[in-house]
């Protein structure tokens, strides 16, 4: 059987932060990332001080520092779009490429700022992570509820997760029955199979399948909703506050957050 | 493999506060206005089909197709949602997507959600139905016409929206705009070709078995003229902030530099601390090595405690 | 006399074109067991989505536990006739267990507390109290069967409709949801093609074929006429 278990990135342990109110961490997640993002280019005092909650936070999870290190590396292909400002930004000149007719001048404010980036970026996937990984999804459905997102789009991402496995299932079966009739088109690099235009075109009624069953499975959720007394209102079961204890933290984890911001600015 | 980063989705980091804070407005207005148009069109059926078709596009990104070497084609989506339901759950199903990607999977960052949910709904879903029903309206109402219209609204809507990426980046001082629209550009109207092709065999096959599905998202009387307002909007933002981007790279720094606003934010600060604290080291160096110092601390003390709170769990378990 | 189900001359056709349904008449009294057979698309679904209002009546008349289906009774009945879909998949469409088992009672209109209590108790009923706070995807088959009929039971429903409850089960999965359906004190209604669980479980069968019931009387009987079996596609294997 077919299972995308792999999609849920969420890690049960019983560290303090997997105990944390959900609301709790994605303040303090959302919070991180804007302190990094309002922290100025070149702040290395400040950098070092948000790198260094970013791992504290990490082992404290208890998700393994590896894992959280290893994750993080996703967005880091993007970095590649920031990747002119070393030539562009003007400063001391560091180093000269020669790119046949062209001369690429490398600045000490372009480095500055390229690396800027990359940290803030880096950072602020790390909080994310953690706090992927450390609530369940349908928790972070609460947070959202309480955060003010409409129940109506609430209901409508949950719904989607519960079937974001059930039809990667379905799409995973797809691709292997694909692959089981084009005995080589599995390897990678080969171009087995026809044309690109034809492999597209198979893939797109792929997609087109996965959309019919879908339209299917949709009306056979609805008859289920209505057979226990949907009515199309969304109602959900009031959400308990969050302990006064776990208040506190945000309050102060906030303020240290702007400390380190505030220093950002004045060192 | 399945998780593969796409470049349209934009991480934290990159994106300045201001340009943030401005597309997650531009955002969440836009999203809660097709929320109330869905309630009205589509009423009680609207939960299940928006969040499985949400569920769909989504497992429809896992499906590729190898274009040659290593790299593959694979869907954003925002065209085949816009074509197969309209333009306002479209909007709402690439809301559920997008989200999700951020909050689970990282595709994407937290703060640059607003922007993400704008190239890739706003945008993405306003170029497809644009650019769809132009061309339906132009080709008539043939099997070729549907999946030709498909295609071209597929690959526009993502180039429309990686040009949006581009000027975002630039307008945050992250990428000079004239390189950051050319490579942008560039890259993106290949990987359309791919989203194009997927879209319009998905369209070819959806023909051939449900029909009735293909016509669905079609255009309605007012609903029509106020995703033309909001296309026309988008394109006169684009053209204001394109030459504006262009001219100045460094963007918003370039305003605040303008009117004084840097001068005057940080030059009182830099006066309250004296340049040296101590003799033939910088105010800079010293601060970085404190922070250094702290910074350790603060992840040795964790370290400590939880190898501590973790013993102490696990003698617990054994006296169980 | 008064009965649980009273289904009177009912007919249904889908927009199609497609007759599923003609001229059904069945009473089933308060309590009784009844297995509904058939082969594929003879209309047993259908007559399922009738019994709680998500097909309505075109011609002919259904009465739950007193109450003519209407658009006014829809809320009662409702949460008199637990309708459990083939699909669990289907069925289960929340996040959480917990979330699933709580909904009908939140669109009943109960108060947070008597919601939980709810939950605690048709959890207790499918033995599955320690699941609530599972996500619904993780589960096996034969638990996703069990989390879908708590999903009902929490509604407190004098009836159960099964669709197919034992099908895609191994034989212990299988084996467990028999001893839950036999704890079970509801009146019920099984569409089904496992002929040994109606052996065991249902004392009265119903065969439906092409929309209409072609046999109506004591399980024992029905299933011992080899010769009506094999005419509607059906055996006892």
């Amino acid at each position: 059987m077919t299972h995308a278990h792999f999609l849920d990135p969420y890690r049960p342990r019983a560290s303090l932060i997997h105990a944390l109110d959900p609301r709790v961490k994605f303040l303090l997640a959302v919070g991180f990332i804007l302190a990094a993002a309002l922290t100025p280019p070149a702040a290395w005092a400040a950098y070092i001080l948000l790198a260094a909650l970013a791992l504290a936070a990490t082992v404290l999870s208890e998700l393994g520092v590896g894992y959280v290190l290893r994750r993080s590396g996703l967005a880091l292909p993007f970095v590649l779009a920031a990747f002119p400002v070393l030539f562009t930004l003007d400063g001391a000149a560091l180093l000269h490429f020669r790119l046949g007719p062209l001369v690429l001048t490398l600045s000490d404010a372009g480095l500055v700022r390229f690396v800027s980036i990359a940290l803030k970026s880096w950072l602020s996937v790390q909080a994310a992570i953690v706090l992927a990984g450390t609530t369940p999804f349908p928790e972070l459905l609460l947070a959202m509820r309480s955060l003010r997102i409409p129940r109506l789009l609430v209901a409508i991402i949950g719904l989607m997760w519960r079937y974001l496995f059930v039809l990667a299932d379905e799409a995973l079966r797809l691709m292997r029955a694909r692959a089981a009739r084009s005995a080589a088109a599995a390897e990678p690099g080969r171009r087995v199979g026809g044309t690109v235009a034809w492999r597209a075109r198979v893939t797109g009624g792929m997609a087109g399948n996965l959309f019919l069953r879908s339209f299917d499975r949709a009306d056979r959720i609805y008859n289920a909703m209505a057979a226990r007394g949907y009515d199309g209102e969304v109602r959900m079961l009031p959400i308990p506050r969050v302990p006064l204890g776990q208040r506190v933290l945000v309050g102060l984890a906030l303020a240290g957050l702007a400390l380190v911001v505030l220093l950002g600015y004045l060192l | 493999m399945f998780l593969s980063v796409q470049p349209m989705h934009i991480p934290d980091g990159f994106l300045s506060v201001a340009v943030s804070v401005l597309l997650w407005l531009l955002s969440v207005a836009a999203i809660a206005y097709a929320l109330q148009r869905v309630n009205r069109e589509l009423g009680e059926r609207q939960v299940p089909l928006m969040g499985v078709l949400a569920a769909c596009i989504f497992a429809g990104q896992m499906l590729n197709f190898s274009v040659t070497g290593g790299t593959s084609g694979h869907l954003m989506g925002a065209a085949i949602a816009t074509i197969l339901l309209g333009p306002w759950a479209a909007i709402i199903v690439m809301t559920a997507v997008v989200s999700v990607q951020a909050l689970i999977f990282q595709d994407g960052g937290l703060l640059a959600l607003g922007a993400n949910l704008f190239n890739m709904g706003v945008i993405g879903v306003t170029v497809s139905y644009f650019a769809y029903h132009t061309l339906r309206r132009l080709t008539g109402d043939k099997p070729w016409s549907i999946i030709v219209s498909g295609f071209v609204a597929a690959w526009l809507s993502i180039f429309i929206a990686s040009l949006a990426v581009a000027l975002q980046l630039a307008v945050s001082g992250t990428s000079p705009a004239n390189v950051a629209v050319a490579a942008m550009g560039g890259v993106h109207a290949l990987i359309g070709i791919g989203e194009g092709l997927i879209t319009a065999g998905a369209l070819a096959f959806l023909l051939a078995t449900r029909r009735d599905l293909v016509g669905a998202g079609a255009p309605r009387g007012e609903s029509s003229r106020t995703v033309w307002l909001g296309g026309l909007a988008i394109a006169a933002l684009l053209a204001v902030l394109a030459p504006l981007a262009s001219a100045h790279p460094d963007g918003l720094e370039w305003v605040a530099e303008q009117s004084g606003f840097l001068d005057r934010a940080q030059g009182p600060l830099y006066n309250i601390i004296p340049d040296y604290l101590l003799p033939g080291v910088s105010n800079e160096a010293l601060s970085t090595i404190l922070a250094g110092i702290i910074g350790l601390l603060i992840v040795a003390g964790v370290t400590l405690a939880v190898g501590q709170s973790r013993r102490r769990r696990a003698s617990e378990g054994e006296t169980k | 006399m008064h009965h649980t189900i009273e289904v009177a001359a009912l007919s249904f056709a889908y927009p199609d074109g497609h007759r599923a349904l003609q001229d059904i008449s069945l009473h089933i009294a308060p309590g009784e067991k009844v297995a509904l057979l058939g082969p594929n698309g003879a209309g047993k679904s259908t007559l399922l989505l009738h019994l709680n209002g998500i097909l309505r009546t075109q011609a002919g008349q259904v009465k739950v536990c007193g109450l003519e289906v209407t658009e006014k009774t829809l809320g009662q009945v409702r949460a008199a006739v637990g309708l459990v879909f083939q699909n669990p998949d289907d069925q289960l469409f929340s996040p959480t267990v917990f979330d699933d088992v709580a909904f009908g009672p939140i669109y009943q209109g109960l108060s947070a507390a008597d919601v939980r209590r709810r939950v605690d108790e048709a959890l207790a009923a499918v033995h599955m109290s320690d699941y609530k706070a599972r996500v619904s995807h993780h589960l096996s088959t034969g638990e996703k069967k069990r989390i879908a009929i708590a999903t009902v039971l929490s509604m407190g429903p004098e009836i159960l409709a099964l669709d197919e409850p034992t099908a895609g089960l191994d034989p212990r999965a299988r084996r467990g949801l028999l001893r839950l359906l036999a704890e079970l004190p509801q009146t019920m209604l099984v569409a089904t093609h496992d002929i040994r669980m109606v052996l065991e479980l249902l004392p009265r069968t119903v065969i439906m074929d092409r929309g209409v019931i072609v046999a109506d009387g004591p399980s024992a009987e029905i299933l011992a006429d080899a010769a009506l079996l094999a005419e509607h596609g059906l055996e006892v294997y």
